[in-house]
Protein backbone atom coordinates (compact mmCIF):
# COMPACT_ATOMS: atom_id res chain seq x y z
CA UNK A 1 0.00 0.00 0.00
CA UNK A 2 1.53 3.39 -1.00
CA UNK A 3 1.46 6.63 0.94
CA UNK A 4 -1.56 7.93 -1.03
CA UNK A 5 -3.62 4.97 0.12
CA UNK A 6 -2.53 5.05 3.77
CA UNK A 7 -3.33 8.76 4.15
CA UNK A 8 -6.79 9.41 5.60
CA UNK A 9 -6.90 12.66 3.64
CA UNK A 10 -4.81 13.26 0.52
CA UNK A 11 -4.91 16.63 -1.23
CA UNK A 12 -2.95 16.93 -4.45
CA UNK A 13 -2.34 20.15 -6.43
CA UNK A 14 -5.77 21.40 -5.42
CA UNK A 15 -7.05 24.57 -7.10
CA UNK A 16 -10.32 26.43 -6.69
CA UNK A 17 -11.10 29.49 -8.78
CA UNK A 18 -14.24 31.61 -8.61
CA UNK A 19 -14.20 33.66 -11.83
CA UNK A 20 -11.21 36.02 -11.35
CA UNK A 21 -10.51 34.99 -7.74
CA UNK A 22 -8.26 32.08 -6.87
CA UNK A 23 -9.38 30.86 -3.43
CA UNK A 24 -7.05 27.84 -3.32
CA UNK A 25 -3.95 27.80 -5.45
CA UNK A 26 -2.34 24.42 -6.00
CA UNK A 27 -2.00 23.06 -2.46
CA UNK A 28 -0.92 19.50 -1.61
CA UNK A 29 -0.78 17.67 1.71
CA UNK A 30 -1.48 14.25 3.21
CA UNK A 31 -2.84 13.58 6.66
CA UNK A 32 -1.93 10.27 8.24
CA UNK A 33 -4.63 8.19 9.92
CA UNK A 34 -5.00 9.16 13.57
CA UNK A 35 -3.22 12.50 13.16
CA UNK A 36 -4.46 15.92 14.22
CA UNK A 37 -3.54 18.86 12.02
CA UNK A 38 -4.23 22.56 12.35
CA UNK A 39 -5.07 24.62 9.29
CA UNK A 40 -4.12 28.22 9.98
CA UNK A 41 -4.53 31.34 7.96
CA UNK A 42 -6.05 34.80 8.00
CA UNK A 43 -9.44 35.67 6.58
CA UNK A 44 -9.58 34.74 2.89
CA UNK A 45 -6.55 32.43 3.14
CA UNK A 46 -8.55 29.53 1.68
CA UNK A 47 -9.09 27.39 4.80
CA UNK A 48 -12.88 27.11 4.57
CA UNK A 49 -12.77 26.44 0.82
CA UNK A 50 -10.17 23.72 1.39
CA UNK A 51 -12.31 22.08 4.10
CA UNK A 52 -15.42 22.41 1.90
CA UNK A 53 -13.60 20.59 -0.92
CA UNK A 54 -12.52 17.85 1.49
CA UNK A 55 -16.16 17.49 2.58
CA UNK A 56 -17.31 17.32 -1.03
CA UNK A 57 -19.44 20.47 -0.76
CA UNK A 58 -17.33 22.34 -3.31
CA UNK A 59 -15.99 20.91 -6.58
CA UNK A 60 -12.30 21.67 -7.22
CA UNK A 61 -11.33 23.53 -10.39
CA UNK A 62 -8.39 21.14 -10.70
CA UNK A 63 -6.38 18.76 -8.57
CA UNK A 64 -7.72 15.95 -6.41
CA UNK A 65 -8.98 15.30 -2.90
CA UNK A 66 -9.19 11.81 -1.51
CA UNK A 67 -10.80 10.95 1.84
CA UNK A 68 -10.46 7.39 3.19
CA UNK A 69 -9.63 6.34 -0.37
CA UNK A 70 -12.69 7.96 -1.99
CA UNK A 71 -12.27 10.72 -4.59
CA UNK A 72 -14.21 13.81 -3.51
CA UNK A 73 -16.77 14.96 -4.45
CA UNK A 74 -17.49 12.20 -7.00
CA UNK A 75 -17.36 9.27 -4.57
CA UNK A 76 -18.49 11.15 -1.45
CA UNK A 77 -21.39 8.83 -0.68
CA UNK A 78 -18.93 5.97 -0.15
CA UNK A 79 -17.40 7.76 2.83
CA UNK A 80 -19.74 10.44 4.20
CA UNK A 81 -21.03 8.04 6.86
CA UNK A 82 -17.43 7.69 8.11
CA UNK A 83 -16.85 11.46 8.33
CA UNK A 84 -18.41 14.34 10.20
CA UNK A 85 -17.84 18.03 10.81
CA UNK A 86 -18.55 20.83 13.21
CA UNK A 87 -18.66 24.54 12.62
CA UNK A 88 -20.06 27.45 14.63
CA UNK A 89 -21.35 28.86 11.34
CA UNK A 90 -23.76 25.95 10.87
CA UNK A 91 -26.70 25.49 13.24
CA UNK A 92 -29.15 22.77 14.03
CA UNK A 93 -32.92 23.37 13.90
CA UNK A 94 -33.84 25.72 16.74
CA UNK A 95 -37.29 24.39 17.61
CA UNK A 96 -36.20 20.76 17.85
CA UNK A 97 -34.95 19.59 21.22
CA UNK A 98 -31.36 18.44 21.55
CA UNK A 99 -32.53 14.83 21.75
CA UNK A 100 -34.73 15.18 18.64
CA UNK A 101 -31.90 16.77 16.67
CA UNK A 102 -29.41 14.11 17.68
CA UNK A 103 -31.84 11.27 16.95
CA UNK A 104 -32.56 12.63 13.46
CA UNK A 105 -28.85 12.88 12.65
CA UNK A 106 -28.18 9.46 14.18
CA UNK A 107 -30.73 7.99 11.79
CA UNK A 108 -29.26 9.91 8.84
CA UNK A 109 -25.82 8.50 9.67
CA UNK A 110 -27.19 5.00 10.19
CA UNK A 111 -26.01 4.82 13.82
CA UNK A 112 -26.85 1.44 15.34
CA UNK A 113 -28.63 1.73 18.70
CA UNK A 114 -28.98 5.50 18.40
CA UNK A 115 -30.59 5.90 21.84
CA UNK A 116 -27.60 4.31 23.56
CA UNK A 117 -25.11 6.38 21.54
CA UNK A 118 -27.00 9.60 22.36
CA UNK A 119 -27.06 8.66 26.05
CA UNK A 120 -23.33 7.95 25.92
CA UNK A 121 -22.56 11.31 24.29
CA UNK A 122 -24.96 13.14 26.61
CA UNK A 123 -23.01 11.79 29.57
CA UNK A 124 -19.58 12.47 28.01
CA UNK A 125 -20.41 16.00 26.87
CA UNK A 126 -22.61 16.88 29.81
CA UNK A 127 -25.82 17.40 27.81
CA UNK A 128 -28.30 15.73 30.16
CA UNK A 129 -29.27 18.93 31.91
CA UNK A 130 -30.74 20.38 28.69
CA UNK A 131 -31.20 17.39 26.38
CA UNK A 132 -34.99 17.89 26.20
CA UNK A 133 -34.75 21.64 25.68
CA UNK A 134 -35.12 23.21 22.20
CA UNK A 135 -31.79 24.01 20.56
CA UNK A 136 -32.79 27.68 20.24
CA UNK A 137 -33.02 28.05 24.02
CA UNK A 138 -29.39 27.05 24.64
CA UNK A 139 -26.39 29.26 25.39
CA UNK A 140 -23.53 29.49 22.88
CA UNK A 141 -21.46 27.05 24.93
CA UNK A 142 -24.30 24.54 25.18
CA UNK A 143 -24.95 24.79 21.44
CA UNK A 144 -21.27 24.09 20.74
CA UNK A 145 -21.43 20.98 22.90
CA UNK A 146 -24.53 19.82 21.03
CA UNK A 147 -22.80 20.45 17.69
CA UNK A 148 -19.84 18.49 18.94
CA UNK A 149 -22.14 15.63 19.97
CA UNK A 150 -23.67 15.68 16.48
CA UNK A 151 -20.20 15.53 14.93
CA UNK A 152 -19.25 12.51 17.07
CA UNK A 153 -22.54 10.59 16.70
CA UNK A 154 -21.27 8.22 14.02
CA UNK A 155 -17.81 7.82 15.62
CA UNK A 156 -16.22 9.42 12.53
CA UNK A 157 -12.84 8.26 11.31
CA UNK A 158 -12.32 11.71 9.79
CA UNK A 159 -13.42 14.76 11.73
CA UNK A 160 -13.33 18.23 10.17
CA UNK A 161 -13.59 21.14 12.59
CA UNK A 162 -13.98 24.75 11.56
CA UNK A 163 -13.13 26.95 14.55
CA UNK A 164 -14.68 24.57 17.07
CA UNK A 165 -14.23 26.90 20.04
CA UNK A 166 -15.15 30.23 18.44
CA UNK A 167 -17.28 32.41 20.74
CA UNK A 168 -16.70 30.17 23.77
CA UNK A 169 -15.35 31.36 27.09
CA UNK A 170 -11.84 30.07 27.92
CA UNK A 171 -13.10 27.49 30.40
CA UNK A 172 -15.64 25.95 28.01
CA UNK A 173 -13.15 26.14 25.14
CA UNK A 174 -10.60 24.24 27.19
CA UNK A 175 -13.23 21.67 28.13
CA UNK A 176 -14.15 21.16 24.44
CA UNK A 177 -10.48 20.74 23.48
CA UNK A 178 -10.02 18.08 26.15
CA UNK A 179 -13.02 16.13 24.79
CA UNK A 180 -11.71 16.37 21.22
CA UNK A 181 -8.28 15.15 22.26
CA UNK A 182 -9.84 12.27 24.16
CA UNK A 183 -12.03 11.27 21.21
CA UNK A 184 -9.13 11.32 18.74
CA UNK A 185 -6.86 9.20 20.88
CA UNK A 186 -9.56 6.70 21.81
CA UNK A 187 -10.80 6.23 18.23
CA UNK A 188 -7.60 6.82 16.25
CA UNK A 189 -9.55 9.47 14.33
CA UNK A 190 -7.97 11.84 11.82
CA UNK A 191 -8.75 15.44 12.72
CA UNK A 192 -8.32 18.55 10.58
CA UNK A 193 -8.89 21.71 12.54
CA UNK A 194 -9.24 25.20 11.03
CA UNK A 195 -8.72 27.80 13.72
CA UNK A 196 -7.68 31.34 14.52
CA UNK A 197 -6.94 30.33 18.08
CA UNK A 198 -3.20 29.77 18.35
CA UNK A 199 -3.40 28.39 21.89
CA UNK A 200 -5.78 25.77 20.63
CA UNK A 201 -3.50 24.85 17.76
CA UNK A 202 -0.44 24.63 20.00
CA UNK A 203 -2.25 22.48 22.51
CA UNK A 204 -4.03 20.09 20.13
CA UNK A 205 -2.11 19.84 16.88
CA UNK A 206 0.90 17.73 16.08
CA UNK A 207 1.19 19.40 12.70
CA UNK A 208 0.32 22.89 11.44
CA UNK A 209 -0.37 23.95 7.86
CA UNK A 210 -0.29 27.72 7.41
CA UNK A 211 -2.15 29.11 4.41
CA UNK A 212 -1.95 32.54 2.85
CA UNK A 213 -3.73 33.75 -0.29
CA UNK A 214 -4.74 30.21 -1.20
CA UNK A 215 -1.25 28.74 -0.88
CA UNK A 216 0.56 26.78 1.79
CA UNK A 217 3.16 29.10 3.31
CA UNK A 218 4.50 26.60 5.79
CA UNK A 219 3.82 23.09 7.03
CA UNK A 220 5.49 21.50 10.04
CA UNK A 221 5.15 20.54 13.71
CA UNK A 222 4.48 23.45 16.10
CA UNK A 223 7.88 22.91 17.74
CA UNK A 224 9.80 23.08 14.46
CA UNK A 225 7.82 26.13 13.29
CA UNK A 226 8.62 27.95 16.54
CA UNK A 227 12.30 27.10 16.16
CA UNK A 228 12.40 28.01 12.47
CA UNK A 229 10.86 31.45 12.98
CA UNK A 230 12.75 31.99 16.22
CA UNK A 231 9.51 32.71 18.08
CA UNK A 232 8.07 31.72 21.45
CA UNK A 233 4.43 31.31 20.44
CA UNK A 234 2.43 30.19 17.42
CA UNK A 235 0.70 33.56 17.39
CA UNK A 236 4.03 35.24 16.65
CA UNK A 237 4.74 32.69 13.92
CA UNK A 238 1.29 33.32 12.46
CA UNK A 239 1.88 37.09 12.46
CA UNK A 240 5.26 36.63 10.78
CA UNK A 241 3.66 34.59 8.01
CA UNK A 242 0.63 36.89 7.69
CA UNK A 243 2.83 39.98 7.45
CA UNK A 244 5.34 38.36 5.15
CA UNK A 245 8.31 38.47 7.52
CA UNK A 246 11.21 36.17 6.73
CA UNK A 247 12.10 33.12 8.78
CA UNK A 248 15.07 33.67 11.05
CA UNK A 249 16.42 30.18 10.58
CA UNK A 250 16.29 28.41 7.24
CA UNK A 251 15.00 24.83 7.29
CA UNK B 1 -19.96 4.17 -11.52
CA UNK B 2 -22.19 2.61 -8.86
CA UNK B 3 -25.47 3.90 -7.38
CA UNK B 4 -23.50 4.75 -4.23
CA UNK B 5 -21.14 6.98 -6.20
CA UNK B 6 -23.91 8.85 -8.00
CA UNK B 7 -26.10 9.38 -4.96
CA UNK B 8 -28.99 7.42 -6.49
CA UNK B 9 -28.91 4.80 -3.73
CA UNK B 10 -32.12 4.94 -1.72
CA UNK B 11 -32.64 4.51 2.03
CA UNK B 12 -36.14 4.56 3.52
CA UNK B 13 -34.60 5.02 6.96
CA UNK B 14 -32.88 8.28 5.94
CA UNK B 15 -36.12 9.52 4.34
CA UNK B 16 -37.97 8.65 7.56
CA UNK B 17 -35.35 10.60 9.54
CA UNK B 18 -36.02 13.72 7.48
CA UNK B 19 -39.80 13.32 7.69
CA UNK B 20 -39.41 12.96 11.46
CA UNK B 21 -37.30 16.13 11.53
CA UNK B 22 -40.02 18.14 9.73
CA UNK B 23 -42.79 16.60 11.80
CA UNK B 24 -41.01 17.58 15.04
CA UNK B 25 -40.81 21.12 13.73
CA UNK B 26 -44.42 21.30 12.56
CA UNK B 27 -45.88 19.75 15.69
CA UNK B 28 -43.91 22.06 17.97
CA UNK B 29 -45.12 25.27 16.34
CA UNK B 30 -48.79 26.28 16.43
CA UNK B 31 -48.28 29.29 14.09
CA UNK B 32 -46.98 26.88 11.45
CA UNK B 33 -50.02 24.64 11.90
CA UNK B 34 -52.42 27.58 11.85
CA UNK B 35 -50.80 28.87 8.67
CA UNK B 36 -51.62 25.58 6.94
CA UNK B 37 -55.33 25.96 7.63
CA UNK B 38 -56.34 29.59 7.81
CA UNK B 39 -55.73 30.83 4.24
CA UNK B 40 -57.39 27.86 2.48
CA UNK B 41 -60.37 28.40 4.83
CA UNK B 42 -60.56 32.11 4.00
CA UNK B 43 -60.34 31.37 0.26
CA UNK B 44 -62.98 28.68 0.42
CA UNK B 45 -65.39 30.87 2.37
CA UNK B 46 -64.92 33.84 0.05
CA UNK B 47 -65.43 31.87 -3.17
CA UNK B 48 -68.23 29.84 -1.61
CA UNK B 49 -70.24 32.93 -0.68
CA UNK B 50 -69.52 34.46 -4.10
CA UNK B 51 -70.81 31.31 -5.74
CA UNK B 52 -73.96 31.41 -3.61
CA UNK B 53 -74.56 35.00 -4.72
CA UNK B 54 -74.12 34.41 -8.47
CA UNK B 55 -76.07 31.16 -8.31
CA UNK B 56 -79.07 33.14 -7.10
CA UNK B 57 -78.73 35.52 -10.06
CA UNK B 58 -77.64 33.39 -13.02
CA UNK B 59 -79.08 30.16 -14.31
CA UNK B 60 -75.77 28.79 -15.56
CA UNK B 61 -74.07 29.03 -12.21
CA UNK B 62 -77.09 27.56 -10.48
CA UNK B 63 -76.62 24.54 -12.77
CA UNK B 64 -72.85 24.45 -12.23
CA UNK B 65 -73.07 24.09 -8.49
CA UNK B 66 -69.71 23.86 -6.71
CA UNK B 67 -67.50 24.91 -9.64
CA UNK B 68 -66.00 27.88 -7.81
CA UNK B 69 -65.47 25.99 -4.57
CA UNK B 70 -64.12 23.01 -6.49
CA UNK B 71 -61.73 25.32 -8.36
CA UNK B 72 -60.44 26.97 -5.23
CA UNK B 73 -59.95 23.64 -3.44
CA UNK B 74 -58.06 22.12 -6.38
CA UNK B 75 -56.01 25.31 -6.82
CA UNK B 76 -55.05 25.06 -3.17
CA UNK B 77 -53.86 21.48 -3.71
CA UNK B 78 -51.57 22.77 -6.46
CA UNK B 79 -50.42 25.89 -4.65
CA UNK B 80 -50.17 24.45 -1.14
CA UNK B 81 -48.49 21.29 -2.43
CA UNK B 82 -45.64 23.35 -3.90
CA UNK B 83 -45.51 25.66 -0.90
CA UNK B 84 -45.38 22.70 1.50
CA UNK B 85 -42.45 21.28 -0.44
CA UNK B 86 -40.61 24.61 -0.68
CA UNK B 87 -41.20 25.71 2.93
CA UNK B 88 -39.81 22.43 4.28
CA UNK B 89 -36.73 23.04 2.15
CA UNK B 90 -36.53 26.68 3.27
CA UNK B 91 -36.69 25.57 6.92
CA UNK B 92 -33.19 24.09 6.42
CA UNK B 93 -31.89 27.41 5.12
CA UNK B 94 -33.64 29.51 7.77
CA UNK B 95 -32.15 27.33 10.52
CA UNK B 96 -28.67 27.29 8.86
CA UNK B 97 -28.85 23.49 8.86
CA UNK B 98 -28.34 22.94 5.13
CA UNK B 99 -24.59 22.23 5.37
CA UNK B 100 -25.29 19.59 8.06
CA UNK B 101 -27.76 17.95 5.70
CA UNK B 102 -25.57 18.19 2.59
CA UNK B 103 -22.58 16.82 4.50
CA UNK B 104 -24.59 13.87 5.86
CA UNK B 105 -25.04 10.57 3.96
CA UNK B 106 -28.53 11.76 2.89
CA UNK B 107 -28.75 11.46 -0.91
CA UNK B 108 -30.41 14.27 -2.90
CA UNK B 109 -33.07 11.83 -4.09
CA UNK B 110 -33.89 10.96 -0.45
CA UNK B 111 -34.00 14.63 0.50
CA UNK B 112 -36.45 15.27 -2.36
CA UNK B 113 -38.56 12.23 -1.36
CA UNK B 114 -38.84 13.50 2.23
CA UNK B 115 -39.93 16.92 0.96
CA UNK B 116 -42.59 15.27 -1.22
CA UNK B 117 -43.94 13.34 1.76
CA UNK B 118 -44.01 16.52 3.86
CA UNK B 119 -45.86 18.42 1.15
CA UNK B 120 -48.63 15.78 1.33
CA UNK B 121 -48.63 15.83 5.16
CA UNK B 122 -48.90 19.63 5.24
CA UNK B 123 -51.56 19.56 2.55
CA UNK B 124 -53.60 17.02 4.50
CA UNK B 125 -53.41 19.12 7.68
CA UNK B 126 -54.58 22.18 5.78
CA UNK B 127 -57.07 20.78 3.29
CA UNK B 128 -58.99 18.06 5.10
CA UNK B 129 -60.60 20.48 7.61
CA UNK B 130 -61.34 22.93 4.78
CA UNK B 131 -63.14 20.29 2.70
CA UNK B 132 -65.25 19.47 5.77
CA UNK B 133 -66.08 23.15 6.21
CA UNK B 134 -67.07 23.37 2.52
CA UNK B 135 -69.47 20.51 3.16
CA UNK B 136 -70.91 22.23 6.24
CA UNK B 137 -71.25 25.74 4.81
CA UNK B 138 -72.05 25.12 1.14
CA UNK B 139 -73.03 21.45 0.86
CA UNK B 140 -70.08 20.86 -1.48
CA UNK B 141 -68.58 17.43 -0.89
CA UNK B 142 -65.19 17.22 -2.62
CA UNK B 143 -64.78 13.63 -1.43
CA UNK B 144 -67.91 12.59 -3.36
CA UNK B 145 -65.85 12.99 -6.56
CA UNK B 146 -64.22 9.68 -5.62
CA UNK B 147 -61.85 8.30 -8.27
CA UNK B 148 -61.94 11.59 -10.19
CA UNK B 149 -60.63 13.40 -7.10
CA UNK B 150 -57.77 10.88 -6.88
CA UNK B 151 -56.89 11.56 -10.53
CA UNK B 152 -57.10 15.34 -10.03
CA UNK B 153 -55.01 15.14 -6.85
CA UNK B 154 -52.31 12.92 -8.39
CA UNK B 155 -51.84 15.26 -11.33
CA UNK B 156 -51.85 18.45 -9.27
CA UNK B 157 -49.44 17.14 -6.65
CA UNK B 158 -47.06 15.94 -9.37
CA UNK B 159 -47.00 19.44 -10.86
CA UNK B 160 -46.49 21.01 -7.43
CA UNK B 161 -43.55 18.68 -6.73
CA UNK B 162 -41.96 19.50 -10.09
CA UNK B 163 -42.11 23.22 -9.38
CA UNK B 164 -40.90 22.61 -5.80
CA UNK B 165 -37.90 20.60 -7.03
CA UNK B 166 -36.91 23.30 -9.49
CA UNK B 167 -37.27 26.05 -6.87
CA UNK B 168 -35.13 24.00 -4.43
CA UNK B 169 -32.42 23.88 -7.10
CA UNK B 170 -32.64 27.66 -7.55
CA UNK B 171 -32.35 28.15 -3.77
CA UNK B 172 -29.28 25.91 -3.60
CA UNK B 173 -27.66 27.77 -6.46
CA UNK B 174 -28.69 31.33 -5.58
CA UNK B 175 -29.25 31.24 -1.82
CA UNK B 176 -31.98 33.19 -0.05
CA UNK B 177 -32.01 35.72 -2.88
CA UNK B 178 -34.32 33.25 -4.65
CA UNK B 179 -36.67 32.85 -1.66
CA UNK B 180 -39.43 35.06 -3.07
CA UNK B 181 -39.72 32.68 -6.04
CA UNK B 182 -40.78 29.92 -3.66
CA UNK B 183 -43.77 32.04 -2.60
CA UNK B 184 -44.77 33.49 -5.95
CA UNK B 185 -43.78 31.16 -8.79
CA UNK B 186 -47.05 29.21 -8.68
CA UNK B 187 -49.10 32.37 -9.28
CA UNK B 188 -47.78 32.32 -12.84
CA UNK B 189 -49.93 29.20 -13.23
CA UNK B 190 -53.08 30.88 -11.90
CA UNK B 191 -54.12 32.72 -15.08
CA UNK B 192 -52.51 30.28 -17.51
CA UNK B 193 -53.96 27.02 -16.18
CA UNK B 194 -57.50 28.46 -16.28
CA UNK B 195 -58.41 27.69 -12.69
CA UNK B 196 -61.66 29.68 -12.67
CA UNK B 197 -62.60 29.85 -16.40
CA UNK B 198 -62.45 27.60 -19.47
CA UNK B 199 -59.40 27.56 -21.75
CA UNK B 200 -61.62 28.88 -24.57
CA UNK B 201 -61.69 32.27 -22.81
CA UNK B 202 -57.95 32.79 -23.47
CA UNK B 203 -56.61 34.38 -26.67
CA UNK B 204 -55.52 31.81 -29.27
CA UNK B 205 -51.76 31.87 -28.64
CA UNK B 206 -52.21 31.61 -24.87
CA UNK B 207 -54.39 28.54 -25.33
CA UNK B 208 -51.32 26.70 -26.68
CA UNK B 209 -49.40 27.71 -23.55
CA UNK B 210 -52.30 26.64 -21.33
CA UNK B 211 -52.56 23.21 -22.93
CA UNK B 212 -48.83 22.65 -22.30
CA UNK B 213 -49.42 22.91 -18.54
CA UNK B 214 -50.71 19.80 -16.76
CA UNK B 215 -53.05 21.58 -14.27
CA UNK B 216 -55.08 23.02 -17.19
CA UNK B 217 -56.30 19.49 -17.96
CA UNK B 218 -57.29 19.00 -14.34
CA UNK B 219 -59.33 22.20 -14.11
CA UNK B 220 -61.00 21.50 -17.47
CA UNK B 221 -61.69 17.96 -16.24
CA UNK B 222 -63.21 19.28 -13.02
CA UNK B 223 -65.55 21.60 -14.94
CA UNK B 224 -66.56 18.74 -17.25
CA UNK B 225 -67.38 16.65 -14.19
CA UNK B 226 -69.29 19.30 -12.24
CA UNK B 227 -71.11 20.96 -15.17
CA UNK B 228 -71.59 18.13 -17.67
CA UNK B 229 -71.26 15.24 -15.20
CA UNK B 230 -68.65 13.54 -17.41
CA UNK B 231 -65.30 12.21 -16.17
CA UNK B 232 -62.73 12.96 -18.92
CA UNK B 233 -60.11 10.24 -18.44
CA UNK B 234 -58.46 11.40 -21.69
CA UNK B 235 -57.69 14.76 -20.05
CA UNK B 236 -56.21 13.02 -16.99
CA UNK B 237 -53.95 10.84 -19.15
CA UNK B 238 -52.77 13.88 -21.12
CA UNK B 239 -52.06 15.69 -17.84
CA UNK B 240 -50.07 12.68 -16.64
CA UNK B 241 -47.98 12.68 -19.82
CA UNK B 242 -47.20 16.40 -19.49
CA UNK B 243 -46.47 15.87 -15.80
CA UNK B 244 -43.94 13.16 -16.64
CA UNK B 245 -42.14 15.59 -18.95
CA UNK B 246 -42.32 18.42 -16.40
CA UNK B 247 -41.07 16.20 -13.55
CA UNK B 248 -38.18 14.96 -15.69
CA UNK B 249 -37.25 18.51 -16.72
CA UNK B 250 -37.46 19.78 -13.10
CA UNK B 251 -35.29 16.89 -11.83
CA UNK B 252 -32.73 17.54 -14.57
CA UNK B 253 -32.78 21.25 -13.68
CA UNK B 254 -32.27 20.42 -9.99
CA UNK B 255 -29.27 18.18 -10.73
CA UNK B 256 -27.69 20.87 -12.93
CA UNK B 257 -28.30 23.59 -10.34
CA UNK B 258 -26.88 21.39 -7.54
CA UNK B 259 -23.83 20.72 -9.69
CA UNK B 260 -23.48 24.46 -10.31
CA UNK B 261 -23.88 25.16 -6.57
CA UNK B 262 -20.99 22.79 -5.84
CA UNK B 263 -18.90 24.59 -8.45
CA UNK B 264 -19.76 28.05 -7.16
CA UNK B 265 -19.40 27.11 -3.48
CA UNK B 266 -22.92 28.28 -2.63
CA UNK B 267 -23.86 25.24 -0.51
CA UNK B 268 -22.01 26.76 2.43
CA UNK B 269 -23.14 30.33 1.78
CA UNK B 270 -26.90 30.16 1.98
CA UNK B 271 -27.47 33.83 2.75
CA UNK B 272 -28.44 36.45 0.22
Amino acid sequence: MDAQNTAAIAVDRLVKRYKATTAVDGISFRLATGSITGLLGGNGAGKTTTIAMIMGLVTPTSGTVSVLGAAMPRERYRVLHRMNFESPYVDMPMRLTVRQNLSVFAQLYGVADAAARIAELAAELDLNEFIDRPNGKLSAGQKTRVSLAKSLLNKPEVLLLDEPTASLDPDTADWVRARLEHYRIENNATVLLASHNMTEVERLCERVIIMKRGRIEDDDTPERLLARYGRGTMEEVFLDVARGRQREVSP
Amino acid sequence: MTATDTGLEFSLSRIAAMVRRYWYLLSSSWPRLLDLIYWPTVQMLMWGFLQMYVAQNAGFFARAGGVFIGSVLLWDILFRGQLGFSISFLEEMWSRNLANIMMSPLRPVEFIASLMIMSVVRLAIGMVPVTLLAMTFFGFNLWSLGFALAAFFANLILTSWSIGIFVAGLLLRNGMGAESLAWTIMFLFLPLTCVYYPVAVLPGFLQYVAWALPPTYVFEGMRALLIDHVFRSDLMLEALAFNAVLFGAASFGFVRLLHSARNQGTLLQTGE
